[in-house]
């Protein structure tokens, strides 16, 4: 058995040098070279800044905007660091409401958001994906049901006809892969720019 | 549910199948140390490590010896991790200024990742250095993977050989798990998930200015490295907190697909390996088979029970399942079909929150680990696992009939009885056991995010897969507590090894057992029969177990959801 312990200890660093350490620095340069854009985390710039990226959700509250799904992630409190607060969006800390299916705080939660958006659109049915936390807080996509239904506010937040308001949404939508895997979506942030790129009427 | 839900899932199933046979061909070609077409790249690499570590690769050890060299093995992982965790705020590839890990953290992600459950006490992004991610967990989400693999092989030559001491060389077969199947594998894979989205980069986390103003600050660093890994080795501990639901860790539709299928690929695989190394294919296929069939019934579950929604969501009128904790890329199926892959097969990565399932939908990934992980089962650690119930299934048929059990020509005695029932016994003392305490001391009771029975499945369901070495959670549960961070690391530590030695001590048995040939009396192994027998075997011996414990928190939940209860 003695025999056993030189290779346990070289052989295991070794094997660590390679797998945690050649390997993922070789994969870094590899794939900065091959794939700049998306290594760097797929970053979107407008006017030479980063206004964030292609796959990470954002905050969106004001009316001319789309807005994304309900975030529930958190940050520590500034007050109080052993304590969290609500900080939708927060993009160096993921993760979901973790409330349960019979939970009062999530069936609450639901019932006030829901007749919220009714009241906004009272003449679409509330998409579930609009009054529900994505599980990992930085969502950045939205069913088209959910894009269609806040159609009507951005139209008149931003005095566009609601035609011209639902073009960009359908030219907005992803459908399903070869048709068949994943949901059609619509990336929030990529719609918003395009509605911000759109003319004035 | 839909048809091209349905869709889906049959696709996802059928390139498993049509994976199994060349991908078990090329592994049973690594471990009996054949070439293979990496061998004149790979070959002077193998050579250099055996020369410079000691290892002589020509001489095989004797079963106590191979699980000896693999417990010292980790004993040097666990240090590695632990080390570089307290250490990382004084070590390079700090960009975010981690500060260093807490003991009880620190000993609770060592142990979760020596054991490959990576069970997520800690942020990811929120609490450890990039270093962390590469030296700590992606190396060792490479070893405990090959490890595993090993083990399964070793067991393998256990049924295979006959009278013989040795069951192979434990640090070559590491050695060549880790050279000609995980990294091939994962260098290919690194470049597809990059191409997909995913950043693999040193620099520091990005800070954007919103289209409405505000700062955002964006994590990223060497993610796709870290993924391809976690995936293939059934590892499932993220780069980040929200793991493969985070869009940087799981960015398309095609990145989910592939994941999944990457998660199952090397445990099918082996039950190839297996029948190739009996020397007979269909003994392979039949444990895919028993496999299969638990597999879809709880695919049909979940999916069902997702789909419908919940109570909650009727009440209000809001149709399309239940979207609270999922992502919209992934929708209601292939979050179903992630969660009941990843808890068949000790993986842990999550797409969606296991917590905001619905009750049913929830029940299956616990019922999953609690049958022991063996369906697919992590790499490795699920054939083995699935091996122990065949030996219990054959002894139980082999009573009926009143005649010695044998399983590919080996007799199944006393001895291989007696270590199977010892593995499959102490998983339930490990997650009913601390489940019981876990529910009445004060100081974990306080973990409990969501009240009423939910909240007993949260603790039910972190050791159930701490135990069984999965690592994915019902999240809400606050784990990074000294109580948890303790207790389940013993219930990782017990999952993982208790299982492991009685495994090898029958591999071991075996490997010195004579072979005796097919006779007319000998019970067929390969047909409908047997595979009907040992499904029978793991939902008895599994359900009376964790059936009870099911019935307070599952199924309690269920009744009350549709009583329209909230808690």
């Amino acid at each position: 058995m003695l025999r056993e312990i030189r290779p346990a200890i070289v052989l295991l660093l070794v094997l660590t040098a390679i797998t945690g350490l050649a390997y993922p620095l070789a994969m870094t340069a590899i794939a900065g070279a091959i794939f700049p854009a998306q290594a760097q985390g797929s970053l979107v710039e407008k006017d030479g800044k980063v206004v964030g990226s292609a796959l990470i959700g954002q905050e969106f509250k004001d009316d001319k905007y789309f807005h994304g799904r309900l975030s529930a992630t958190l940050a520590p409190d500034p007050n109080d660091s052993t304590k969290t607060v609500s900080a939708p969006y927060n993009a160096a800390n993921s993760g979901g409401s973790n409330l349960g299916p019979t939970s009062k705080a999530l069936a609450d939660r639901l019932k006030e958001d829901v007749d919220k958006l009714k009241a906004e659109n009272p003449n679409a049915a509330v998409p579930v994906d609009l009054v529900t936390t994505s599980a990992s807080g930085l969502d950045p996509d939205i069913s088209p049901e959910a894009a269609q239904f806040q159609v009507p506010r951005i139209a008149k937040a931003r005095n566009m006809p609601e035609e011209a308001v639902n073009q960009l949404v359908a030219s907005n939508v992803h459908g399903r892969l070869f048709g068949l895997l994943g949901e059609p979506r619509v990336n929030v942030l990529a719609l918003n720019l395009a509605l911000d790129r759109a003319p004035a009427k | 549910m839909t048809m091209i839900g349905w869709l889906q899932i049959i696709l996802y199933c059928v390139i498993i199948v049509a994976l199994t046979k060349p991908l078990g061909w090329y592994m049973t070609r690594v471990f009996n140390g054949d070439r293979t077409f990496l061998s004149p790249v790979l070959r002077p690499i193998e050579a250099g490590i055996y020369w410079f570590s000691g290892v002589d690769e020509k001489r095989e050890q004797h079963w106590l010896t191979y699980t000896v060299a693999m417990l010292l093995f980790h004993v040097g992982g666990f240090l590695i991790i632990y080390g570089v965790m307290r250490l990382q705020a004084v070590l390079p590839f700090n960009p975010a200024g981690q500060s260093a890990v807490a003991e009880d953290l620190s000993f609770n992600t060592a142990i979760s990742f020596i054991t490959n459950t990576n069970w997520q006490n800690y942020g990811g992004e929120s609490t450890i250095s990039y270093l962390v991610q590469m030296l700590g967990l992606t190396h060792q989400n490479f070893l405990s993977a090959a490890t595993g693999i090993a083990l399964a092989v070793a067991l393998i030559r256990g049924f295979s050989r006959a009278s013989m001491r040795t069951v192979g060389n434990f640090w070559v077969d590491v050695t060549r798990t880790t050279l000609y199947v995980l990294m091939p594998i994962c260098v290919v894979y690194t470049l597809f998930l990059v191409w997909q989205g995913i950043p693999q980069t040193l620099g520091p986390y990005v800070e954007a200015t919103t289209l409405e103003g505000a700062k955002q600050t964006i994590a990223v660093g060497p993610v796709a490295s870290q993924v391809a890994i976690k995936m293939l080795g059934t590892n499932g501990g993220g780069f980040f907190n929200a793991n493969a639901a985070h869009p940087f860790e799981n960015p398309t539709a095609l990145s989910n697909f592939v994941q999944m299928l990457s998660i199952f690929a090397i445990g099918a695989a082996l039950t190839n390996v297996f029948g190739r190394m009996v020397g007979n294919q269909r003994q392979g296929w039949a444990i895919l088979a028993v496999m299969g069939v638990l597999f879809v019934a709880g695919v049909a579950v979940t999916y069902w029970a997702e789909a419908n929604g919940t109570s909650t969501l009727h009440a209000l009128g809001l149709t399309g399942g239940n979207m609270e904790g999922k992502e919209v890329r992934f929708g209601i199926v292939a979050s179903s079909l992630f969660a009941v892959i990843t808890t068949a097969a000790s993986c842990g990565a999550v797409n969606a929150m296991h917590d905001s399932f619905t009750a049913l939908g929830g029940m299956i990934p616990l019922i999953n680990m609690q049958l022991g992980e063996i369906i697919i089962g992590g790499v490795g650690a699920g054939l083995y696992g699935m091996l122990l119930f065949v030996v219990l299934a054959i002894f139980v048929a082999g009573l009926m009939v009143g005649r010695t059990p044998e399983y590919v020509g080996k007799k199944i005695e006393a001895r291989e009885v007696k270590m199977a029932m010892l593995a499959i016994l102490v998983l339930p003392l490990m997650y009913l056991g601390w489940t019981a305490v876990g529910v009445v001391y004060p100081a974990a009771v306080a973990s409990m995010a969501n009240a009423g029975p939910h909240g007993f499945t949260e603790v039910l369901y972190a050791f159930t897969s701490a135990t069984g070495n999965n690592g994915s959670a019902f999240a809400g549960l606050t784990g990074n507590t000294f109580f948890y961070n303790l207790t389940l690391a013993s219930a990782m530590f017990v999952g993982r090894f208790f299982m492991i030695v009685p495994a090898m001590a029958i591999a071991g048995s075996l490997a010195a057992k004579k072979s005796i040939p097919p006779s007319a009396g000998t019970f067929p192994t390969t047909g409908g029969l047997f595979v009907g027998l040992v499904v029978g075997v793991i939902l008895i011996i599994g359900g009376l177990t964790f059936f009870p414990a099911l019935a307070l928190g599952p199924i309690v939940e269920h009744l009350a959801m549709n009583a329209g209860q909230v808690f």
